[in-house]
This record gives C-alpha cells, sequence and structure tokens, in this order.
C-alpha cells in the first residue's frame, strides 16, 4: 500500500508530556503536579445554567459565531476588565481557546510564512503552525528577564518571511507575564515589520500583583492582534471547551469560514454556561474569579519560596498556575530530573523542554493542586534534591 | 475581621498542622505578623482548640453517636442558656447548639453502646426538668465531617495527571 499519512502530520512530533504522562498513570501513590488545568469544579450557577438549558431543550446549534447574548457579553467583558475593543460581530465562540489558535494560524498561515513562537510556551503552538504549512520560529527567552519577549530578541528572529507573532502571555510553563511597559517596548518592532499578533490570553484572570495588560489594548494595535481567549483557566471550565476569538473585520471572515466549516458552532450548552459565568460575574465583582485566584495565590507563594530555599532558582511567577525552577544548579537536565524524581520519590513535574529547547534546564510544576498535595509534594522534592549533594 | 484574621482562619481550617513560617510565606507577612494575629484569635475564643478529626467508623471499638433533638422551657431571666448549660456540662455531650426551628437545642453524644445513650436520654437528659421532650437520631453513617469528605478514596480521579 502506498502511505496515506500527511507529510505535514507525520513530521510534527507528539507532545512530550504524553510521553510522561503514561508513565505517571500507572504509578500508584504518585503526586502530580503536571496537571495544566485548575483543581476547582466549575461553580455550581454555572454548571446549573447549562443543565437547565438542556432541560429546557436548547440542543440545537447555535448560529455559527455563538449565540449573540454571549459574544455581547463577551465584548462587555473584555472591555470592562482589559480595556479591549472585541465587537460582537467579530467574535467567534470556539471550542476552547485551542480552536482558536487553531483558527487564527490557518487564517494566516501561507507556505514558507514565519511564525515567531517565544519560547518556552505551550506546546501547540509549534505543530499548530507546521499544520497550517507556515514555519514556527523559535524566540528563545531566559529566565534573567522573566522568560519575557523583549525587543532586541524580537528584531534579531524577524526575517523578511515573518508574518507573524505568537505572544502567550501569561506565559504557560513559566507563569511569566508582560507588562504595558514590556509590551510598549515590543510595538516599535511590530510595526516597523508590519507584523501580525496572535495574543493568545487564556490566563489573563490568572495575575497576581496586576491586571493583566492585552497588547490589543494598547494604541495601535487592535487592528493587527488576533486575540484568543476563553472559559477554562478563569472559570475552571477545561472540559467545556469554551473560547473565542476575536480578530480585526479581514481576518475575522477567515476564521469565520473555516470554523463554520469545520466545527459549525461550539457546544450550546458549553455557550449557556459560558454566559452564565460572565453574567454572574458581572453582578456579583468576579468573585468567583477572585477566590480562585486567592487561593492559587498562597500556593504560588509557597512554590516559590519552596524552591529557592532548596537551591532551585526560581523566578517569581506573576501569572498562570504554574512555577518553572531551574535544575541548572543540580547539574543535571530538566528531563533527567523529572525522571529520577519520578522514579525515588514518585512525585511528576514535566520536564522544560516539553515547552522548547529554551526549558532545558527547568521543569514545570503546577500548583493547581491542593495545599496538602503540594505540602507534600515538595517535601519529597526537598528529601530528594537533597540525596543529591 | 481583618483579612489576615479570616486568611489565616482558613489555612488553620484546612489543616491546622502549618507553621506560622509556612503561613507567613503563603499570605506574603512576617512570621511575626502571623504569630500575633494567631495569638489574637486564641486570646478572643475565635480560636477554639486544635483537633483531629476522627472517623470513628474506621475505629475497631465500636461507638454510638447520636443527634438528640430537645425541646425545652426558656426561662425568664437568662433565656436558653441555662439550661443549655446543665446539657452540656454532661461529659456524654459532644456539641450542643441552639437551634432555630421545629425543636431548640441540638445536642450531639457519644456512647459505648446504644443502650448507653439511651440510658442517657431516659435517666438524664429526659429527667432534666425544663427539658419538654426529646428525639433521638442514631447517626448511621457519617459521609462528610466538617468539609472534609469521610471516604479517602473519594478524591476526584476525573482530572488527568499530566496536561498541557
Amino acid at each position: 500500500m502506498r502511505k496515506f499519512v500527511n507529510s505535514r502530520a507525520e513530521s510534527i512530533k507528539p507532545s512530550g508530556i504524553r510521553k510522561f504522562f503514561d508513565i505517571v498513570s500507572e504509578m500508584k501513590d504518585a503526586i502530580s503536579l503536571g496537571v495544566g488545568e485548575p483543581d476547582f469544579v466549575t461553580p455550581w450557577n454555572i454548571r446549573n445554567a447549562a443543565v437547565k438549558s438542556i432541560q429546557r431543550g436548547y440542543t440545537q446549534y447555535t448560529s455559527n459565531r455563538g449565540l449573540l447574548p454571549l459574544r455581547e457579553n463577551i465584548e462587555r467583558y473584555m472591555s470592562e476588565r482589559f480595556g479591549v475593543s472585541c465587537p460582537a460581530e467579530h467574535t467567534v465562540v470556539t471550542v476552547g481557546a485551542s480552536e482558536g489558535i487553531d483558527l487564527a494560524l490557518r487564517a494566516v498561515c501561507d507556505i514558507g510564512d514565519e511564525i515567531l513562537v517565544p519560547e518556552p510556551s505551550y506546546v501547540s503552538y509549534y505543530p499548530g503552525v507546521q499544520l497550517a504549512g507556515g514555519t514556527p520560529v523559535a524566540v528563545k527567552c531566559v529566565k534573567e528577564n522573566g522568560f519575557i519577549l523583549t525587543p532586541e530578541r524580537l528584531e534579531e528572529s524577524i526575517t523578511p518571511r515573518t508574518k507573524a507573532l505568537i505572544l502567550p502571555y501569561p506565559n504557560n510553563p513559566t507563569g511569566g507575564i508582560m507588562t504595558k511597559e514590556q509590551l510598549e517596548a515590543i510595538i516599535p518592532v511590530i510595526e516597523k515589520h508590519d507584523l501580525l499578533v496572535i495574543s493568545d490570553e487564556i490566563y489573563a484572570e490568572l495575575t497576581y500583583g496586576g491586571t493583566h495588560v492585552s497588547i490589543a489594548a494598547l494604541k495601535g494595535m487592535r487592528e493587527r492582534t488576533v486575540l484568543i481567549s476563553g472559559f477554562s483557566k478563569a472559570f475552571a471550565m477545561t472540559g467545556w471547551r469554551i473560547g473565542f476569538v476575536n480578530a480585526p473585520p479581514e481576518i475575522d471572515d477567515a476564521i469565520f469560514k473555516i470554523h463554520q466549516y469545520v466545527i459549525m458552532c461550539a457546544p450550546t450548552a458549553s455557550q449557556y454556561a459560558a454566559l452564565e459565568g460572565l453574567k454572574e460575574s458581572f453582578s456579583d465583582g468576579f468573585s468567583a474569579v477572585e477566590s480562585m485566584r486567592d487561593e492559587y495565590n498562597k500556593r504560588r507563594r509557597f512554590m516559590v519560596d519552596f524552591f529557592n530555599s532548596v537551591g532551585m532558582s526560581c523566578f517569581e511567577p506573576r501569572g498562570a498556575f504554574y512555577v518553572f525552577p531551574s535544575v541548572e544548579e543540580l547539574g543535571v537536565t530538566g528531563e533527567q530530573f523529572a525522571n529520577s524524581l519520578l522514579r525515588a520519590e514518585k512525585v511528576a513535574v514535566v520536564p522544560g523542554d516539553a515547552f522548547g529547547e529554551a526549558g532545558k534546564y527547568h521543569v514545570r510544576c503546577s500548583y493547581a493542586t491542593s495545599m496538602a498535595n503540594l505540602d507534600e509534594a515538595t517535601s519529597r522534592i526537598a528529601k530528594y534534591v537533597k540525596n543529591l549533594h | 475581621m481583618k483579612k489576615l484574621e479570616t486568611d489565616i482562619l482558613k489555612i488553620l481550617e484546612e489543616d491546622c498542622r502549618y507553621t506560622p513560617a509556612k503561613i507567613a510565606v503563603m499570605l506574603d507577612k512576617t512570621e511575626e505578623e502571623v504569630c500575633a494575629a494567631i495569638e489574637g484569635l486564641e486570646a478572643r475564643g475565635v480560636i477554639v482548640k486544635y483537633t483531629a478529626i476522627v472517623n470513628g467508623e474506621r475505629l475497631s471499638d465500636e461507638t454510638v453517636q447520636a443527634l438528640i433533638e430537645v425541646k425545652v422551657t426558656p426561662q425568664k431571666t437568662n433565656g436558653f442558656d441555662a439550661i443549655a448549660e446543665e446539657i452540656y456540662r454532661f461529659e456524654e455531650v459532644k456539641s450542643c447548639y441552639l437551634m432555630s426551628g421545629g425543636y431548640d437545642l441540638a445536642v450531639f453524644i457519644e456512647g459505648k453502646s446504644l443502650r448507653d445513650v439511651a440510658r442517657f436520654v431516659t435517666e438524664r437528659l429526659s429527667t432534666l426538668d425544663d427539658v419538654l421532650s426529646t428525639a433521638t437520631h442514631f447517626i448511621l453513617k457519617k459521609y462528610k465531617i466538617e468539609g472534609t469528605i469521610a471516604d479517602k478514596n473519594d478524591v476526584n480521579n476525573m482530572r488527568l495527571s499530566v496536561q498541557p
């Protein structure tokens, strides 16, 4: 038989996380700091709204773009929380932010277009660009400046074929964020080279000690930014698969066409759930979000303090729910550390190189798990590190 | 109550073994500030006691626990407090609350056997002058105790252990 598999699909690498997962899932008593989703259950009112929508028989497709009241509430949400204009007519409600990333890349990439991907970052960007026919180009970020994208690093990564920049802040896996000043510093480079920004802001609600700044809120950037976000992290709704993408009109047209043909619409019950999440949050000042963030913040401080105290230098992450300590001082790579820690002490952390070469000497630890688990995991890690010396 | 105090209480209610040093890290305060706040909470009787939550079902020596609904005649001068005190002074009584609704006092007691509990109710509780009536409910199984699910195996195992 001839080879049926598409060469692009064949060429993409399987996720480095997956490999690790198989080992962990068979291990008893393992504590996992490898989880990339909130450990909270979706707030009850949101779950209830979905149940009600099903009971009432709202089981048909919605409009392709998604329920208008949901898109209007997203518009209000983005404007009130982050000062970004997200007109409902240019919003597409997606199957998680993941679909938004895929749509944006497919709408933008032509064969050979270079798309800049700051590293370390979320595992899907690279294959996403490749599947869309583009060429991903890593922009290595370093811990010394909190894994932000600097104008210098950006400038030197640009070639005449560079078309767009993925901006993944607050960042998975580093927890790094970019402040308004840091974003303003890269804007001249973006404008000079006429780049599009694909801003993945799924962790926007999870920042500590300052509100998230969207690049789309900064002068001149709205018309060159595709903004992707969703409900998974802020409202603990990962399993609902519900997010959104808002793009400038021309790109939105392309995004909408792809979504229309490939997905039809995001799951109806999930849309009603998301709508409830927003409405309730407007009426109670986002109390569910605030209380989750407070809880994460406690754990975040606990984890940063812990890693620095055992000699694994850990810059202070100001976003998401990950810490990204370095294992360089221990003389091992992240992968070696993660493997032997798992075998010796049954604690799962994710090797940093799963998120790109720039993470080689780091491991990602998620603190989206109970304090009791973190307490136990950190004691085990402390024991392991002590034995290394 | 100050935010620091409510934050500390939340942590201690989760696990009272956290040291002030660890709590200080979590809340971005100094150890001294946390110690002072805890001492204040103790002095004011907000923190009553540090204790362990025991699931008696897991113990081999069986005990019997019951909730007794007690209706009483309130007294003119001190309302329910005097009769409540008479009741909560009994060693068998583990908890005693004044309730709104169909009865007045909710009394949780623990005894070695059914007979033990029955004797307490008939001989000691019902014979008090101000007790009008009692209704005894034996506790059959505890699913959740003080905010904690009793079954150790009942963790939400739906989450995958490693994800992007």
